[in-house]
């Protein structure tokens, strides 16, 4: 009996250790990758990356300003798109609808959120670039916009419906019609959860890279205008890394520190922004 | 017009003008309508933009392993295999490493680690998959030519599943670069349901005597098993759909092969590689039928997944209360 016990606790312990192994590992992961990122895109990257256009294949040298300023506009587009929509939505969806409704559009925004990113290319590529007969930076900017409805669409709600009835209630009694209270009392009260999940939105799309392949393209120059197709960052990683030349394997290694940086530092900012605001309370 | 909420019902509709209400209402419907007419436009263009090989090939489209451009002959069969297959590995190692993990941070962590480790879990899952390609090119397939091959290949060789000659890219090596990217969601979603466990299970079979695993193993695990097949839907939708990282690991071969270390191809790889220099409408139309395939595969999958994590919850909730 008391052998069986042992045995017993013995298992216990192990399999108890043996999980808080498999969290350690899987944490690990993540520092390895940052590690590994730091080291070789950090050996890597230069001044010329941030400011000068790819060079001829085949030449060493050159950067990726193009590349960078390429993401920004596309995100910058995209946001234009998404945002209002997820955020109107949002309101919609917490202030006037009824549950029947509610329910029709939550269930489209799930399903769109589940969509993989390669399968909204080809979305935007049908409704985009066919039409047009270009690939475009309008095209990459309408596929990621796409992506940031859902996640700000569902944020909105959730944030808004957390705002305490009292301060709708307090607002509706001194007088303030409703679309009043909402636009000064309910959204004012709620804008941190709503921010952060706009900026997750955000970092979510920046890293895209599939619904850009087909859309946005690429480009080796600087990008002729909105119509035009452009280089994006993480195109730019992909072509890179699997390109059978030494320096673009560097500068992907760069591309990939700069990214993942800029990723890490807008969800880092987006969950401190939500933690250190009012905590809002749950009704 | 959607029905009006209770509390503007009894005001006059020129007073509601006035203030804006309509105007909002109407403004922010129209929003909200957009998000339905995208998705309805979403399925309406894959399904009408891939008409001609649905006629063509018809259900042949999925048991043809023929996939020639050139004499416009095209079956989907090699990309699903390969689909499937990566996705099974990534499952086979992402399952018990993440439902080993979350099981750590809900039962065994203090609240403040098992917050702070959720919050490397969640800039895990944030790391773009471009990034993941990345990593999978430059350190998983050199680790799989020089270390893992000789090391598996050597003593089992003979199987199927092992045999053949490694060029580092594969089915195996897509797997593995997979199940790094799914862990985080395996954790996330496993944690929260093993959290909404209620107390008094675990303490039940604490008092009956068993040890803290075999509660955790015998008691609060099936508990919680309906939720933790959910995460493990969600993480195989996110795997199946998954294209940057898979399509610069797995060697875009669209063979069949039994071995692991074979070269393969996936469906999202496939798009990925050809769409843009598909030429001839059957092409491109067999690449976006090919795409619909995805798009079913991931809907029912997630459809599934929320079922089982909403059951789970609020079966938690429902006791404990």
């Amino acid at each position: 009996m008391n052998a069986r016990l042992r045995w017993r606790k013995l298992v216990s312990n192990f399999m108890l250790t043996m999980t808080g192994v498999c969290a350690f590992v899987s944490v690990a992961v993540l520092f390895f990758i940052l590690g590994y990122l730091l080291f070789n895109g950090g050996t890597s990257i230069n001044w010329a990356f941030f400011t000068q256009l790819p060079k001829p294949v085949g030449e060493v040298g050159g950067g990726m300003a193009n590349a960078i300023v390429g993401s920004a506009k596309l995100l910058l587009a995209a946001s234009l798109l998404g945002v209002p929509i997820g955020f109107l939505g949002g309101i919609y969806l917490a202030e006037f609808s009824g549950a029947k409704v509610a329910s029709v559009v939550r269930y489209a925004a799930d399903l769109l959120n589940g969509v993989p990113s390669i399968v909204i290319g080809i979305f935007a590529y049908a409704m985009v670039v066919q039409p047009f007969k270009h690939f475009s930076t309008l095209a990459g900017a309408f596929a990621l916009g796409l992506m940031m409805i859902p996640i700000t669409l569902r944020s909105t709600e959730e944030f808004l419906n957390g705002v305490p009835r009292m301060l709708r209630e307090g607002a509706m009694a001194l007088g303030a019609s409703k679309w009043k209270t909402i636009s000064t009392v309910i959204v004012p009260a709620a804008y941190r959860g709503i921010l952060t999940a706009i900026l997750l939105a955000l970092a979510r799309v920046a890293g895209e890279t599939a619904p850009l392949l087909f859309t946005a393209f690429g480009n080796r120059f600087w990008s002729q205008g909105w119509a035009q197709p452009t280089a994006s960052l993480p195109v730019m990683i992909f072509t890179y890394a699997v390109s059978p030349y030494e320096d673009w394997h560097r500068q992907a290694w760069a591309a990939g520190l700069v990214l993942l940086g800029l990723i890490l530092i807008i969800n880092i900012l987006a969950r401190t922004i939500l933690s250190r605001g009012i905590a809002v309370p749950r009704s | 017009m959607p029905s009006a909420g209770p509390v503007t019902g009894s005001r006059s509709f020129l007073a509601k003008l006035r203030d804006g209400d309509e105007i909002a209402r109407l403004v922010t419907f129209v929003f909200a309508a957009t998000v339905v007419l995208i998705t309805v436009l979403l399925v309406y263009e894959l399904w009408i933009n891939s008409t001609l090989p649905r006629h063509k090939f018809g259900l042949h489209f999925f048991v043809t392993q023929v996939w020639d451009p050139v004499m416009d002959e095209f079956g989907a069969l090699p990309f699903v295999y390969g689909t499937l297959v990566t996705s099974a590995v990534a499952l086979m190692i992402a399952v018990p490493l993440g439902i080993g993990a979350s099981i750590f941070l809900a039962e065994l962590a203090p609240p403040r680690i098992s917050d702070t480790l959720q919050f490397f879990i969640d800039l895990l899952a944030a790391v773009p998959s471009v990034i993941y390609g990345l990593l999978g090119v430059f350190i998983v397939v050199p680790l799989i030519r020089t270390v893992i091959y000789p090391a598996i290949n050597k003593p089992l060789g003979s199987l199927p599943i092992f045999k053949g000659p490694s060029y580092g890219v594969g089915f195996l090596t897509a797997g593995i670069v997979l199940a790094i990217m799914v862990i985080p969601y395996i954790i996330s979603v496993s944690r929260e349901v093993l959290l909404s466990v209620p107390r008094d299970q675990r303490e039940a079979a604490l008092a009956l005597g068993s040890t803290r695993w075999e509660s955790t193993w015998k008691v609060v695990v099936p508990f919680a098993r309906t939720g933790i097949m959910g995460s493990i839907f969600l993480a195989l939708a996110r795997a199946l759909g998954e294209t940057m990282a898979v399509t610069m690991v797995i060697g875009n071969t669209p063979k069949i092969a039994a071995s692991l270390f074979a070269p393969g191809y996936s469906i999202a790889a496939v798009i990925a590689n050809e769409f843009t220099e598909a030429t001839g409408e059957l092409y491109t139309q067999s690449l976006i039928a090919l795409g619909l395939v995805l798009f079913l595969l991931t809907f029912v999958l997630n459809g599934l997944a929320r079922l089982l994590i909403v059951v789970t919850t609020q079966k938690g909730s429902g006791v404990s209360a």
